[in-house]
């Protein structure tokens, strides 16, 4: 391994450091998370923290925000070593973490969740008054949100403000951000980088951690790096190191930006969606009438923040929720509403989004999992029984053909990684020879060799003429993918974009970012019209 | 007929509903849910009772009522919360274990005699009120009064207080309150001993005042079921439940009453004539019961009506953030 990358001697001799990791290690079973670790924070700066899906960067933060305990290493606030054995103690520290998965109760009010587990008020909670207090708050770093409202009814970006809010009435000076950036739209994540300025204006310091580069490089002053629980580079100015040197440094070989991906030729309309409405789970209206279509031989995107009605989406196509008005129908036979066997028998494949419960049985093995489709028909299926030799050898093909890396095809697939699991899910479908495949977020949560996979497979189906919709909260990976995109907002089309693969143009981002947000594209348009004439 | 005097009783009757309901509303806003209330509740009707007869001081009898109904519920608290077993079989277990605990020491305290009950009295000026002032304020127990400010207390307890605020929380998103410092275990043991107590306050109310005397399992005759039900129908709710236990306290002296006159509003009485009508409307608010349950335990219709999203499972800490 080469020797990490380090700051140069100017910077942390002279800035005084808020937080320093010495040598942090955490083991999880079977895995070293973190392999003495050494991390700085400068006072006043934002700190990018860069990293694979489990490169360990979520886990070391977890250390210094008092939520896991390390094996060895120390933690120096302030230039005092300190031991923390709650997220309390962190805080009391000055140290807040806003996790990915937000923690607030979605009945309660803003005010109410922000108060949770203080010690004032003592017993009466004398709301407006502190709803005044986090209004005042709010005001001092830009993060505007409604006190009163109650958590269920604000927006994912909202709902982060309040978590930030959270830890600002705590009184953090260091606030560890987890992959912010993942549920926002631009527009938000605009919105979310001036609210950390404003915060870095008033003297606190940020760890903003991330696996998009673009992202650190727009907002962090200093960068440091892990890989697979080492760090590659540590404390670098995000000035002075290119794009594609700490993608080397993040992944360990030089990653391909650039799909291959070959001009469409589609055909003939394969899934057309009819005005579908549905409910969600709390039954309350999810779709309000989408209505699309998935030709043969093209990739369709479905953008948009999640919580929009992407899942349920997804589920109505699949046969897998009520459709209560509209029709879904597929090569011209109505889909919506009848048995997800139906659906199955005539060309249609599904990558759920929770692949551990809906897109595999965990503990049924590889080969049992490959032929849950097929199992009915021969060679899997010999006189009404099972030929589990025929199912073996199919197994055994798959895992050749889609680079399953697993001892054999009787281990459980509970124990495979993401990225296995989703070629376990992925060799099954494709092997169906679908003409319609609807996927939903294939590739979240997986590192970045796992997602080219993904991605060329995808490719590979719609060069053999499948319809493709593609469900997905990863804006990048639509825009490289996809003939064309439909934004969802609130269970409504917003609109249809049509993607120029030769190149991914700000207007294009802006559009969708803004129809993401609830703009409908034909007022967009006619606002742009306006403002043109 | 006089209605007037079918609802005064009505309330009574309603007040034992009442504590059993908001004390397991308690317990499950917590996010235990605690099918033993009808156990504890006989635990509570029988040391109430027999701690009266031998003292001579049936508050004290109110007071080691609720002691050992809330000490019962502990079985109940470590099993699902320190256990975490599963809470309906638990719960249910809780029942057997009460009704057996409290028939076997029971054995012979319903022919130990009489016992100097609770008090009963009118509330000045209010009984004067017409109608309401009868119903509500004349000759009644003064546990019914003591319920009557509970319900504000619970409302207002539950929603703005600092200890309601975490209660809800713990409830709603145990791993949101834990990250915080909230300790969602001992929040949740305090409540379901809270819960215990309310339903021994409720069992001590049928012995000591409302129906005085022990008759074994007939004391309580299933009202704990009904308690669990007006949970649900309250929507987790102190004001709601309020309404639904007199509701169906009335209800109980309703049915009971009107199988006694010959003539009911000018015709025959056929609840009279044919005692089989009656056992038909006694079933009522069981099968009422069993039908709020069914909605209850459907996973859908519990997110619709506002059931604490964490009732019913089991808090791991770190399941989280892995």
């Amino acid at each position: 391994m080469t020797d990490p990358i380090s700051s140069t001697a100017n910077s942390s001799s002279q800035v005084p450091l808020i937080v320093e990791m010495r040598g942090i290690v955490k083991r999880f079973p079977g895995v070293l998370a973190n392999d003495h670790v050494n991390f700085e924070l400068q006072r006043g700066e934002i700190h990018g923290l860069l990293g694979e899906n489990g490169a360990g960067k979520s886990t070391l933060m977890n250390v210094l925000a008092g939520l896991y305990h390390q094996e060895a290493g120390t933690i120096l606030v302030n230039g005092e070593p300190k031991v923390f054995s709650s997220p309390r103690d962190a805080i009391k520290s000055g140290i807040g973490m806003v996790h990915q998965h937000f923690m607030l109760v979605p009945s309660q009010t803003v005010t109410e969740n922000i108060l949770l587990g203080l010690d004032e008020p003592r017993f009466l909670l004398r709301l407006p008054e502190y709803d005044l207090k986090i209004a005042e708050l709010g005001e001092r770093f830009g993060l505007k949100v409604d006190p009163c409202a109650k958590i269920w009814q604000l927006s994912v970006g909202e709902q982060q403000r309040v978590e930030i809010l959270k830890m600002l009435y705590r009184g953090v000076d260091v606030l560890i951000m987890d992959e912010p950036t993942a549920v926002l739209a631009p527009q938000e994540i605009e919105g979310l980088f001036i609210t950390l300025r404003a915060m870095i204006a008033q003297g606190k310091s940020v760890i903003f951690i991330s696996h998009k580069l673009q992202e650190v490089s727009a907002i962090a002053d200093r960068v440091s790096v892990l890989r697979r629980g080492i760090v590659t580079a540590s404390g670098v100015s995000s000035k002075g190191v290119s794009r594609q040197e700490l993608a080397r440094l993040m992944v360990g070989r030089d990653v391909i930006f650039a799909l291959d991906k070959k001009p469409g030729k589609p055909a003939g309309v394969v899934l057309n969606a009819i005005d579908v409405h549905a409910e969600s789970d709390k039954g309350l209206p999810a779709l309000r009438g989408i209505s699309l279509n998935v030709r043969a031989g093209e990739i369709v995107g479905v953008a948009g923040v999640a919580g929009n009605g992407q899942s349920e989406l997804s589920q109505v196509i699949a046969g897998m929720r009520k459709c209560i008005k509209g029709q879904v129908l597929l090569n011209g036979d109505m889909v919506s509403n009848r048995t997800t066997l139906f659906g199955i028998q005539h060309g249609m494949a599904y990558i759920p989004e929770d692949r551990t419960h809906v897109g595999s049985a965990p503990n049924l093995s590889v080969t049992d999992n490959v032929i849950m489709k097929n199992y009915r028909k021969p060679p899997i299926s010999k006189n009404g029984l099972l030929d589990m030799k025929a199912a073996t050898k199919l197994a055994n093909e798959l895992k050749s053909a889609y680079d399953i890396i697993v001892p054999n095809v009787s281990t459980p697939v509970r124990l495979l990684s993401g990225g296995n699991l989703q070629r376990v899910i992925l060799a099954r479908e494709i092997s169906g020879l679908p003409t319609f495949m609807v996927a939903v977020q294939p590739t979240r949560g997986l590192d970045v060799g796992a997602i080219e996979g993904v991605h060329r497979l995808l490719l590979a189906q719609r060069e053999a003429g499948a319809a493709v919709l593609l469900i997905s909260e990863e804006l990048e990976e639509l825009l490289s993918l996809c003939d064309r995109i439909y934004v969802i907002y609130e269970g409504k089309i917003m609109g249809e974009v049509m993607v120029n693969s030769e190149k991914q143009d700000e207007a294009l981002i802006d559009t969708i970012g803004q129809m993401m947000t609830g703009t409908p594209l034909d007022q967009i348009q006619e606002e742009e019209i306006a403002a043109n004439g | 007929m006089d209605f007037t005097i079918i609802l005064q009783a009505g309330i009574a009757s309603g007040t034992v509903l009442l504590f059993a309901t908001l004390g397991e509303l308690f317990a499950e806003r917590s996010g235990v849910m605690n099918l033993g209330v009808e156990g504890m509740m006989l635990i509570g009707a029988m040391s109430a009772f027999s701690t009266a007869i031998a003292t001579g001081n049936p508050w004290l009898g109110v007071l080691v009522a609720m002691f050992f109904a809330g000490l019962i519920s502990q079985i109940h608290a470590f099993i699902v919360i320190t256990l975490q077993a599963d809470q309906v079989v638990s719960g249910l277990s809780l029942t057997f274990v009460g009704t057996g605990i409290s028939l076997v020491l029971g054995e012979g305290l319903s022919k130990a005699g009489t016992v100097s009950l609770l008090p009963n009295f009118s509330i000045p000026l209010l009984a004067q009120i017409p109608i309401l002032g009868k119903i509500f304020f004349t000759d009644q127990s003064i546990l019914v009064y003591v319920g009557y400010l509970f319900v504000p207390l619970a409302w207002y307890y539950i929603n703005r207080t600092r200890p309601g605020l975490h209660l809800r929380a713990v409830g709603e998103y145990p791993s949101a309150a834990d990250a915080l410092g909230i300790n969602v275990f001992r929040m949740r043991y305090f409540y379901v001993f809270v819960g215990g107590m309310l339903a021994g306050l409720a069992g001590a109310t049928i012995s000591l005042a409302v129906s005085p005397g022990w008759f074994s399992e007939l004391t309580t005759g299933g009202q704990g079921w009904i308690a669990i039900g007006l949970v649900i129908f309250a929507q987790w709710d102190p004001i709601r439940a309020a309404i639904g236990a007199y509701a169906f306290g009335a209800l109980r002296r309703l049915i009971l009453d009107i199988q006694g006159p010959l003539l009911l509003l000018g015709f025959d009485n056929p609840f009279y004539y044919n005692p089989y009508l009656g056992f038909f409307l006694q079933m009522l608010p069981y099968l009422f019961t069993v039908f709020v349950l069914v909605i209850g335990s459907r996973e859908a219709m519990r997110k619709r009506i506002g059931a604490p999203a964490a009732l019913g499972n089991p808090y791991v800490r770190g399941e989280r953030g892995k």
